[in-house]
């Protein structure tokens, strides 16, 4: 099990989604991924990705403009 | 009263219908049809961010292309084949390509789209070509509609590859499979 950075900063809508199912396709299961975006549409997204896709959001924190979400592959 | 063996044969055999029927039916509720009908440079980044939303998401994705949206899907040049002369005409007046369509609201003769694409430039906005590469490689399913082909005098040669041709029914065996279908 790893966990990997994913650095969305400057990312707009679709991308950040876009590369998150890139990642978590090619991850095994319980894979962690840390994924970090300044698009504030991120935490809307990241939270439907995860609940269509049936990946796990195991947390989303803000730090200033960031928005941190941590995913878990199901 | 005890069930018979053959009672119990059939109620499984019944129960395992069942089971295949509920899995079907459930992954046709994660399919999105589209119909991309517009021409619009503005129509085309929201139906192509839709549609690689929705192929993130693991959606099988479906766009009909027709009448005027076939601008978003032509090949910067198009081929040389013969084309009558009303063809010519038609195919004269349009946008080929994403590159060339113009916006629904303040084309400005032209220079909205460029403004537009300046503007997504610099907010890191992915471009239209770049977004419809990456649908394709998603494994968008794009059909164009082969009556508005005929129309505007546009053959298969003349659109991005991997494209397929279909009429009504294809869309509609698409849409009537799908628990979304959308008008853009």
């Amino acid at each position: 099990m790893s966990k990997t950075e994913l650095n969305f900063r400057g990312m707009s809508c679709p991308m950040p989604i876009m590369k998150t199912a890139m990642a978590l396709k090619k991850a095994a299961s319980g894979d962690v991924f840390e994924a970090v975006a300044d698009d504030p549409a991120f935490e809307a997204d990241i939270r439907a990705w995860t609940k269509e896709t049936g990946n796990i959001l195991q947390g989303v924190s803000k730090e200033g403009k960031d928005t941190i979400a941590v995913i878990v592959k199901k | 009263m005890e069930a018979t063996a053959l009672e119990t044969t059939e109620l499984n055999k019944r129960v395992h219908e069942l089971e295949q029927r509920v899995a079907e039916l459930s992954k046709k509720n994660s399919n999105l049809t589209m119909v991309l009908f517009s021409g619009d440079f503005d129509c085309a980044m929201a139906a192509f961010i839709i549609a690689n939303g929705a192929l993130a998401m693991g959606k099988e994705v479906t766009m009909f292309v027709t009448f005027w949206g076939l601008d978003a899907i032509k090949k910067p040049v198009l081929s040389k084949g013969e084309r009558g002369f009303l063809e010519k005409m038609v195919l004269m007046m349009r946008h080929n390509g994403p590159d060339k369509l113009a916006t629904s609201q303040m084309n400005f003769g032209g220079i909205g789209p460029k403004l537009f694409r300046y503007m997504m430039g610099k907010k890191n906005v992915e471009s239209l070509p770049s977004l419809i590469n990456m649908s394709v490689e998603f494994g968008l399913k794009i059909i164009a509609c082969q009556m508005s082909m005929d129309l505007m005098g546009i053959k298969k040669e003349d659109l991005i590859d991997g494209v397929e041709i279909g009429g009504v029914a294809a869309f509609l065996g698409s849409s009537f499979d799908s628990n979304t279908t959308l008008f853009i």
